[in-house]
């Protein structure tokens, strides 16, 4: 409830606690699991849609998180947003665990999150000024200077407050939408966006004025990002580093251009042969990848991956393969290809790197 | 954040966009025929309520001599009833007890039946199931069958009457309004206002009601008409309003056998039913139209 | 960019899903059946509930005014009524189970005997008001589906607002004027010449069936109007059709996946009605004097039966219940969304 007595004038950012030199967030093993009901005479079965993913993301950087539909990155959002509980795992704030050092209140202020569908983000019965106002009010804003901030913020992502603050959803553009979504989340001071497919429904214009004018903002604000997408190239602009997801698991993880350059992973490297070649000498013409992607309710044994992978061997469905770092600039990947002295037929001898 | 130095920004006086109740509202004063049938039943409830201004009759006094007169005899426009009332008299003055024994019903389950709706769908889980399953209970019966059996067991009368059939809507409306708010509470502004930290009431209170509250209410005015019918049915079966109340329901009853005497007279009092029920029936459809943002 | 070597075959280990060995439907029609115990059991409670909290001695219909305590005290140990409610539960539902519902208090005869009597009268009326309500309903809901927002749809649909606007015992009324007392081709109230006698389907009988069916027919008619003209609105209004269209399908050919698509929700909404027809029929019955259920209810009423009013009101309440499973098993049979589920 609120108890704060003192309508207050300005929401501050959080305060920067570790330096530099933290983490300004870290997962640690989050895992969530969905029970699926059998019914009369099948047994219940659950969908392991994020399965032990750890990462950490530093101050000022943006990582990106890939993967096909279905693959977890959606829900690991939604884990990180507390939208949803979580089985188990633990996710540390600027070093301040939530739910032990952080209260969940505290994480909203220094967290929060744009959502892929524009229209359906925002509540049809409010103006926007009363939209991105509602995050501060909740949090003992006064509504006039929650609605003086909401202005502003208007002006920041690129829209006049003069024709837009008294306007409703449904009449302003899909591009505009968005702009405004980013303003609300912008409302309550976070130092970490998290962006899940907030550009992949707008037209390509549209989203790159979106992408430049989320640049423009990280600088301006000082923030970071995790930057959700199914879109590889947009990915590759906007990120620092990058996470590729498989069935609920992280498979491979590093810088962005080294990843895209020199993927590990079998996985990777279907992604990445899968972009349509724009030059017509060098055409795409064998399909990268085969077979239907599995179904996240029974995953494959071991590797989840294997039973569509060219490379497979036997230990691939044995045991699942642990995210190794495999340079010194902090890439890895889980494949037994790609682990030294794993004991797959092309994996590098122990210590070579 | 800088703080707000700009004070052209302050003080600027952005236009008032429609807002959506607005834009509705438009939208059913341009429907001619949701227009017509609004004006139809203002005039109704205006004359049952101003009755006794009206210098009409008086519905109560009646004379054997005068027993079944047609209509356009003078004095008496619509006739006289079985018992020489003058028509035109108990037809309005019946017209209030048919709306209130209409329309209350529909009101009160509107009232009880969004609350439980909204909170079982909001809360989700087993309080949901346990809402939702009392009211698969009373689905089991026929509407018409489950109003007759509570108002045979409680016995005939106008508060009666309005029990049972508040009893036979709550579960309908209880449904419906379940149903749109577990359809709103997905939608993802209600995740990004939890985002925002704000606890249930306030997302209640701020996000669902006023985008769950039209639906429902469209769906109990199309109920409306359902109503009146059921509620004159039970004074036509002798469980509701009792004589010599005016009440187009038991007039219908009263007026049954004089069907072979003078049967236009016999049949005014359900053509009152019909255009009641008839014009909430087009007003709910038209509202409904103009409420969808697809148009 | 690493070319991939191009695999043949896969190996299929592991895809994942096992299928269930059992077929969904019946899974979902077990299931369906399952849920209706609870509602039966409900049902029996309500009906008994509903019957036992009317004010007034249950006695009333059978006592003469001058009886004495002993021949009152000797009636209520004879119903059953001096002992405690839970037991009086118990004591029907057991004998319920086993066919017997007690005996009228106003006539002697067994409840479930009048019951079933008078509800094969409901039936017939029923068929015969769903055959023409149905029939109309779909002739109508179909061209104003066609023929959207244009005067058919609008003369349509009007048709259907007045259907499920009137008062139908109102309406009976109306048509017993028209056809009975002006014009005299047909009778006013009764099943039948001299009295409800053995039913037949020959002229003397059907000409009794005639109003009360067509009364009964307009508001299922007009329901049945709205909701295939919404259905068919909204099929023909989906990219399939178009593309169907545009692979030069005949018309009659799309008509046919028309039908297909709507007939699942169309079937459901008719079977519904059925279900009201037949649990619903009092208000007309009394107009008509048919001497089903719904009057058979009224008397009961009327005359505070106690057995035989809890006898048709359960009777009738577990038709409709079963109506809505047959109809969700039908619906779940033909709607190959749940087949392949």
């Amino acid at each position: 409830m609120n108890d704060i007595v003192e309508p207050i004038d300005k929401l501050e950012p959080l305060k920067d606690i570790g330096g530099v030199a933290q983490p300004l967030l870290q997962v640690v093993s989050l895992t969530k699991h969905f029970p699926v009901r059998g019914g009369l005479f099948a047994p219940s079965k659950t969908v392991r849609a994020v399965d032990d993913v750890s990462f950490a993301i530093s101050k000022g950087e943006t990582v990106g998180i890939v993967g096909e539909s279905g693959c977890g990155k959606s829900t690991t959002a939604r884990l990180l947003m507390h939208l949803m509980p979580r089985n188990s795992g633990d996710i540390i704030y600027d070093g301040r665990t939530v739910g032990r050092e952080l209260s969940l209140r505290e994480l909203r202020r220094g967290m929060q999150m744009v959502f892929q569908d524009s229209y359906a983000s925002l509540n049809p019965r409010l103006t926007i000024e009363e939209s991105i106002a509602f995050g501060p009010k909740v949090h003992g804003m006064a509504d006039k200077a929650a609605r003086l901030l909401a202005r502003e913020l208007l002006g920041k992502v690129g829209l006049r407050p003069e024709t837009f603050a008294n306007r409703y959803p449904h009449e302003v553009s899909g591009g505009q939408r968005q702009r405004v979504n980013i303003a609300r989340a912008l409302a309550l001071s976070p130092r970490l966006v998290i962006l899940d497919e907030a550009v992949s429904a707008l037209d390509k214009s549209v989203e790159a004025q979106v992408l430049n004018l989320l640049v423009d903002l990280k600088r301006e604000f000082g923030l970071t990002y995790l930057f959700i997408s199914h879109d590889l190239n947009v990915v590759r602009y906007i990120s620092d580093r990058v996470l590729v997801m498989y069935l609920g698991e992280v498979v491979e993880l590093g810088p962005v251009d080294e990843v895209w350059d020199g993927p590990a992973h079998p996985y990777t490297r279907a992604l990445l042969a899968a972009m349509p070649s724009s030059d017509p000498d060098n055409r795409t013409e064998t399909p990268p990848i085969t077979g239907d992607p599995p179904n996240p309710i029974d995953p494959p044994s071991g590797c989840r991956f294997h039973t569509r992978c060219p490379f497979a061997e036997a230990m691939c469905g044995e045991a699942t393969p642990k995210l190794t770092e495999i340079t010194v600039t902090g890439h890895q990947a889980a494949c037994y290809m790609a682990i030294p002295g794993s004991g797959h037929s092309k994996a590098p001898a122990a210590g070579v790197q | 954040m800088t703080v707000m130095t700009d004070t052209a920004l302050q003080a600027a006086p952005a236009t008032k966009a429609r807002g959506y109740w607005a834009t509705v509202g438009r939208r059913i004063v341009r429907d001619k025929v949701s227009m017509a049938c609004a004006f139809i039943l203002l005039l109704i409830f205006l004359a049952a309520i101003f009755a006794p201004y009206l210098h009409l009759a008086d519905p109560y006094q009646g004379s054997m001599i005068r027993r079944l007169r047609a209509i356009g005899t003078p004095n008496y426009p619509l006739g006289t009833d079985e018992l020489g009332r003058d028509m035109l008299a108990r037809l309005i003055y019946g017209g209030r007890l048919s709306l209130l024994i209409g329309i209350l019903p529909v009101i009160l389950a509107f009232i009880i039946g969004t609350g439980l709706g909204v909170v079982a769908g909001y809360v989700g889980g087993k309080l949901n199931t346990a809402i939702m399953r009392t009211v698969d209970v009373f689905y089991a019966f026929p509407s018409v069958l489950l109003a007759i059996a509570i108002s045979g067991a409680l016995g005939a009368g106008i508060v009666n009457s309005i029990v049972s059939l508040t009893i036979v809507f709550v579960p309908q409306i209880t449904r419906v309004a379940e149903s749109v708010t577990t359809g709103v509470r997905n939608m993802d502004y209600v995740e990004a206002a939890r985002a925002s930290g704000a606890n249930a009431f306030t997302i209640m209170r701020v996000h669902m009601l006023g985008n769950v509250l039209g639906s429902i209410f469209v769906y109990a005015t199309g109920l409306i008409s359902v109503s009146m019918i059921l509620a004159a049915g039970l004074s036509f079966l002798g469980l509701g309003t009792k004589p010599p109340e005016p009440e187009w329901g038991l007039m219908l009853n009263t007026l049954r056998t004089a069907i072979y005497v003078n049967p236009w007279v016999a049949a005014l009092p359900g053509v009152m039913i019909f255009a009641v029920s008839i014009c909430f029936n087009l007003l709910s459809d038209g509202m409904r139209s103009a409420m969808d943002i697809r148009n | 960019m690493h070319p991939l070597p191009l695999r043949a075959a896969l190996p299929r280990w592991g895809r994942g899903e096992e299928k269930s060995r059992v077929h969904p439907v019946f899974v979902y029609i077990a299931r369906r059946v399952v849920y209706v115990i609870p509602i039966v059991a409900s049902v029996a409670l309500v009906c008994f509930l509903l019957v036992h909290i009317t004010p007034g001695d249950p006695l009333v219909a059978v006592l003469p005014a001058d009886a004495s305590q002993e021949l009152a005290q000797q009636l209520r140990v004879a119903y059953g009524f001096d002992k405690p409610l839970p037991v009086q539960f118990g004591l029907w539902v057991w004998r319920a189970l086993h066919g017997d519902l007690g005996s009228s208090i106003a006539t002697g005869r067994p409840v479930l005997s009048e019951v079933m009597k008078a509800v094969g009268n409901t039936v017939t009326l029923a068929i015969a008001a769903a055959a023409i309500g149905f029939t109309l309903g779909l002739f109508f809901g179909l061209i104003a589906g066609y023929f959207r927002d244009t005067w058919v749809d609008k003369v349509a649909t009007s048709i259907a607002i007045a259907g499920v606007s009137v008062p139908h015992y109102w309406l009976g009324m109306v048509m017993v004027i028209i056809f009975s007392v002006q014009l005299n081709w047909l009778p006013a109230v009764g099943a039948g010449p001299g009295g409800s006698g053995a039913w037949a389907w020959d002229w003397e009988h059907i000409k009794y069936l005639v109003l009360p069916a067509i009364t009964t027919s307009v508001i299922p008619m007009g329901i049945v109007t709205r909701t295939v003209r919404a259905l068919t609105g909204d099929i023909l209004s989906q990219d399939f059709v178009e593309a169907l269209r545009a692979k030069g399908l005949q018309e009659t050919k799309v008509f046919r996946h028309v039908i297909k698509n709507a007939a699942p929700t169309a079937l459901a909404v008719m079977g519904l009605q059925l279900g009201y027809m037949l649990g619903g029929s009092i208000l007309i019955e009394t107009v008509f004097s048919w001497p089903g259920s719904g009057l058979l209810l009224n008397s009961a009423i009327f005359q505070r039966d106690l057995p035989l009013l809890q006898g048709t009101i359960l009777v009738l309440a577990l038709f409709f219940v079963f109506l809505n499973l047959l109809v969700d098993i039908a619906q779940a049979s033909i709607d190959p969304r749940i087949k392949r589920s």
